[in-house]
């Protein structure tokens, strides 16, 4: 505390100084460090979450920073790989020197860097999937997205609600998916769902159809899962379709951008999903505390890069807001204190929920987070 | 029997897939002795151009032809600039060439076009066709009849024009065919063009179906290069059934034994293959100068 | 220059490199970015056995790499092994598995052995991503710490890890130098090199082409294994990336790139991809773009690699 203010007025008096002389504010740069997935097999959720946080930290700048100074942030491109997302993770703590970072595109990379932040003691909030990030609680780790168990728990909730309990699951064999399989395996005894058909297919493969063939055929099949993203998970709808199995099709989380009704085309129709708000911005009820939220972050993203919004942006989007409102109350330069922020943020509406965090809840959101949506007729609708 | 049919329809149109793309290493490999690692590059960049002149309101056709001549620029290129300053290096070296090549391009398509994830309409609709309780999709059937039309047209050209025979002279002896008048730099530069345009053509067939993005050019490049080895480097034919033969195991063994090995199935089979025919099974074997 | 100054040449060299970089590192980051091309060139050295000596090409050799860092990860889980003993356990089993298959493998040539090779990488690679409970598949496993930190902390000594790791990666780096120098002029090593010039003429004056090429694979196979192993323990996370068909050819890239046929261009190889992605980042989206440029353009100005064609150049000048 002492420091801090200490700190305050060694920059005000810089300031001032500065504004004498130069008669531009020259001011103490935040140091904020990032390294996402921008290349590689899992540049469809990295992409969207570097190009939102360029743009809302030019947006801070330009308004001004944070109490008056500027954020400078440090960008790495990971591509997805574990080993690569460790050495820019000990570059930003060791070279750069930044205050706080929000990284990680996926669990792989996230949980190949957790060490490197828990050593030095800087704030870490991640934007991958799966829950091992933050169970058990790390004293530096947050997270921002869904846990892909949540995911499984939304979509057998609703399953339970329609009376379907016997499923079949088609995953990708990359981390996400596979991760997803397992949870939504280990849920299904606990939710009175059996699990009679298993089958994988690759991240890049061009055609599902065997896989989906053989699971169409098990007996007594009520619905089926599919827990990939991206490129995969419209090949799968499609393949789905052209197969004509009479079961409806749930996909994850991670298909929650406008591009999958666009790739799957016809065959996007009758999908469900559990998705963030940020997917229906426009239809929310106009009184939901998310919607004046999620409609102003879809529109500027939209208008800064002219690509739909996905909630992988939305991820990023929520944590530089959380990081940003933390180093408000914590002051730039003490890490230890804006962890404790963040690990305080109760409240807060972002694009994927109302988050309360805790010491013991380091994603602080929960079931409610989540809606279920159906596509029809090209377009997302609430099914509830 | 109609699951059987449905997998038989699967392996067919990838394998179909990974046929077109094992013709354009042949015919690079044949010219010049390179395996071109860059192959995957030319099939996303005939997808990718394909999608852009599209979104920018020219016609299906007309775009995927313009698509198809600009990759086979781009392949022109990549022969005068880096494989013939490059001639008589040794095999290794010529497959970081063209494993740079590859970075490179995928690189420079990240910035022109961008990294999302991408398509266009089928040729002639999406509504399957059902035969024998099993259904196939019209863009399956243009995938498959464009990959036995190209390898046509190759076998055509290789063994019954003058300019196809100058190529097998090349391959076989550059500086014999030299001497007998054949401009081998033409013959290269042909056979770029040539390779780059299949490339596009193969990923303007299959982008209806299987998307296209930035990165799709690795794993394709992949399994066209062991589709080409296991039917044996420089052979259209072995192209044509290595492909057809990796997308029968994929759908096979996926449909019947386990999804999750299918790939796994692939590798070991062409090992199996290569320890009992060590040129590929059309492959001839290589006889060594002292 | 006769081959036993090359080899003291070579070892002062990098005993050299080793001591003075660091007194120009701004920053601990800077250790670990050594300490990675320390492993890296390990691999690498490997490489130069089988590709430089011998004249096979693999693009599998990240399999090993793979084996090493599992087998440091999972010994002391399953087998109750000091995590030490794990790089050992990495060295016998990849060593074995080389030898296994070695035979039937490299009778293949050229283009062949690639695909085969790269066939037997994609194997192991899919081996670890798909056995999840044994492995953490694709999220990857936390690895345990050797306890040599917290060894060197009880007798008064407090270092940084990538400080500890860049000297321990150095020493072995050396070790592996001087176990491929030696080889280069033994009687394995002329045998491996009378075969890369010409296999038949090779076996006309009673050279086991064979046995010799085996030997090279099982040698450059444990290299990697032990190099896997080495960044299983210094990251204590562990994913089947490292196993990729990418880092085998990311390996390949950098045996050619130093010059394959000299064990310093491992160390040089090793460097250029190992710290040019960083130096890149200044240039963002044009990153892969320059690293493909790069890789081109060495190739096509510098055939035999960067340490060879520089004294190659040297020589010429100094005449």
């Amino acid at each position: 505390m002492k420091l801090k203010v200490h700190m305050k007025t060694a920059t005000l008096a810089l300031a001032t100084t500065a504004l004498a002389v130069l008669a531009s504010p020259v001011l103490a740069e935040i140091k904020i460090g990032s390294t996402l997935a921008q290349t590689g097999p899992a540049s469809f959720l990295g992409d969207p979450e570097a190009k939102t946080l360029r743009m809302l930290v030019d947006d801070l700048n330009a308004n001004g920073g944070i109490n008056g100074e500027q954020i400078k942030l440090i960008m790495y491109d990971d591509g997805a790989d574990p080993n690569k997302a460790r050495t820019f993770a000990t570059r930003m703590v060791e070279d750069d020197e930044v205050v706080a970072v929000i990284a990680g595109s996926t669990t792989g990379a996230t949980m190949a860097m957790i060490p490197v932040f828990e050593d030095a003691g800087v704030p870490f909030i991640s934007l991958a999937g799966a829950a091992v990030i933050i169970d058990p609680v790390k004293k530096w780790v947050f997270k921002t997205p869904h846990t892909d168990t949540m995911a499984c728990g939304k979509i057998y909730a609703d399953m339970n609600k329609r009376g379907i309990s016997k499923v079949g699951i088609i995953s990708s064999s990359g981390g996400f998916g596979k991760s997803m399989r397992a949870q939504c395996m280990g849920l299904a005894d606990a939710s009175g769902i059996e699990i009679v058909a298993d089958e994988v297919y690759g991240p890049k493969d061009a055609d599902m159809t065997p896989q989906l063939t053989k699971i169409g055929n098990t007996a007594g099949i009520q619905a089926v899962i599919d827990t990939g993203f991206g490129q995969s998970a419209a090949i799968v709808a499609r393949n789905f379709s052209q197969l004509q199995i009479d079961v409806p099709l749930y996909e994850s989380h991670g298909v929650a951008s406008k591009s999958f009704i666009d790739l799957a085309g016809d065959a996007a129709n009758g999908v469900r999903l559990p998705a963030s708000a940020l997917l229906v911005a426009e239809i929310l009820a106009d009184d939901d505390p998310q919607k004046s939220v999620v409609v102003s972050y879809r529109d500027a993203y939209e208008a800064a890069t002219g690509e739909p919004v996905s909630t992988f942006g939305g991820h990023a989007a929520d944590a530089f807001n959380m990081m940003v409102a933390a180093i408000e109350r914590a002051g730039p330069t003490d890490s230890a204190a804006i962890r404790d922020e963040i690990e305080k943020t109760t409240g807060f509406i972002g694009t994927g929920g109302e988050v309360n965090m805790g010491p013991n809840d380091h994603l602080g959101l929960d079931l409610s987070a989540f809606r279920m949506l159906e596509i029809k007729d090209g377009t997302w609708s609430i099914f509830e | 029997m109609s699951e059987f049919l449905q997998f038989l329809f699967s392996g067919v149109t990838v394998g179909a897939v990974y046929a077109l793309v094992a013709l354009g290493f042949t015919i690079i490999y044949n010219a010049s002795d390179v395996v071109n690692f860059a192959q995957g590059e030319f099939v996303m960049l005939g997808g990718m151009s394909t999608v852009f002149l599209y979104e920018a309101g020219i016609p299906l056709f007309p775009a995927a032809v313009l698509a198809i001549i600009l990759t086979s620029i781009v392949g022109v290129a990549l022969n005068k600039l880096a494989i013939e300053p490059a001639r008589g290096a040794s095999v290794v070296s010529l497959i970081i060439i063209t494993i740079g090549a590859s970075i490179f391009l995928r690189g420079m398509a990240q910035i022109v076009f961008d990294k999302q994830i991408h398509r266009f309409p089928a040729f002639s609709g999406e509504q399957p066709f059902v035969v024998g309780g099993a259904t196939i999709l019209p863009q399956s059937l243009w995938i498959i009849f464009g990959a036995l039309a190209i390898f046509g047209a190759l076998y055509f050209f290789f063994t019954k024009t003058l300019t196809g025979k100058a190529v097998l002279a090349t391959a076989n002896n550059r500086d014999a065919a030299k001497l007998m008048g054949i401009n081998t730099n033409f013959i290269m530069t042909l056979s770029f063009a040539m390779s780059a345009g299949i490339g596009a053509i193969a990923g303007v067939l299959v982008t209806p179906m299987t998307l296209t993005s930035y990165d799709v050019g690795i794993a394709l490049a992949l399994k066209g290069f062991a589709a080409a080895m296991l039917g044996g480097m420089g052979r259209p034919l072995g192209a044509l059934v290595g492909g057809l033969a990796i997308g029968m195991i994929e759908a096979m063994t996926a449909g019947y034994i386990s999804s999750e090995y299918k790939d796994a199935a692939t590798f070991i089979v062409i090992l199996a293959v290569l320890f009992i025919m060590p040129n590929g099974i059309f492959g001839r074997s290589a006889i060594d100068r002292v | 220059m006769n081959s036993i100054s090359t080899k003291y040449a070579t070892l002062i060299a990098m005993v050299a490199v080793i001591v003075i970089a660091p007194m120009f590192f701004p920053s601990s980051f800077y250790y670990r970015i050594g300490a990675l091309i320390f492993i890296n060139g390990l691999a690498v050295m490997g490489l130069v056995v089988l590709i430089g000596y011998a004249g096979q090409v693999s693009l599998g050799h990240a399999g090993f790499v793979g084996i090493g860092a599992y087998a440091a990860a999972l010994g002391p889980i399953y087998l109750g092994l000091p995590p030490v003993l794990g790089i050992v356990l990495g060295a016998l089993i990849s060593g074995s598995l080389a030898w296994l298959i070695g035979r039937p493998i490299l009778r293949l040539r050229g283009h062949y052995l690639a695909v085969a090779t790269l066939g037997v990488g994609i194997l192991i690679y899919m081996v670890l991503n798909n056995e999840a409970q044994l492995t953490g598949g694709p999220d990857g496993m936390p690895v345990q710490a050797i306890g040599l930190k917290e060894f060197l902390k009880s007798i008064g000594y407090s270092v940084k890890g990538s400080v500890m790791w860049y000297w321990l990666a150095a020493i072995v780096l050396l070790v592996g130098a001087v176990i491929g120098l030696n080889l280069h002029d033994s009687p394995t090593g002329r045998a491996l090199r009378s075969l890369h010039d010409s296999e038949i003429a090779a076996r006309t004056v009673g050279i086991d082409v064979a046995r010799y090429k085996l030997r090279a694979f099982v040698i450059s196979a444990v290299y990697a294994s032990v190099a896997g192993s080495q960044l299983a323990l210094m990251n204590k996370f562990i994913s089947p990336d490292v196993a990729s068909f990418l880092h085998s050819v990311e390996l390949v890239t950098m045996t050619v790139l130093g010059g394959a046929s000299v064990i310093f261009g491992a160390l040089v190889g090793a460097t250029i991809l190992t710290a040019l992605p960083q130096v890149l980042t200044m240039f963002e989206d044009f990153e892969h773009v320059l690293l493909g440029l790069i890789m081109m353009l060495v190739m096509i100005f510098m055939r035999a690699g960067l340490v060879p064609s520089l004294i190659k150049l040297i020589r010429r000048l100094t005449k």
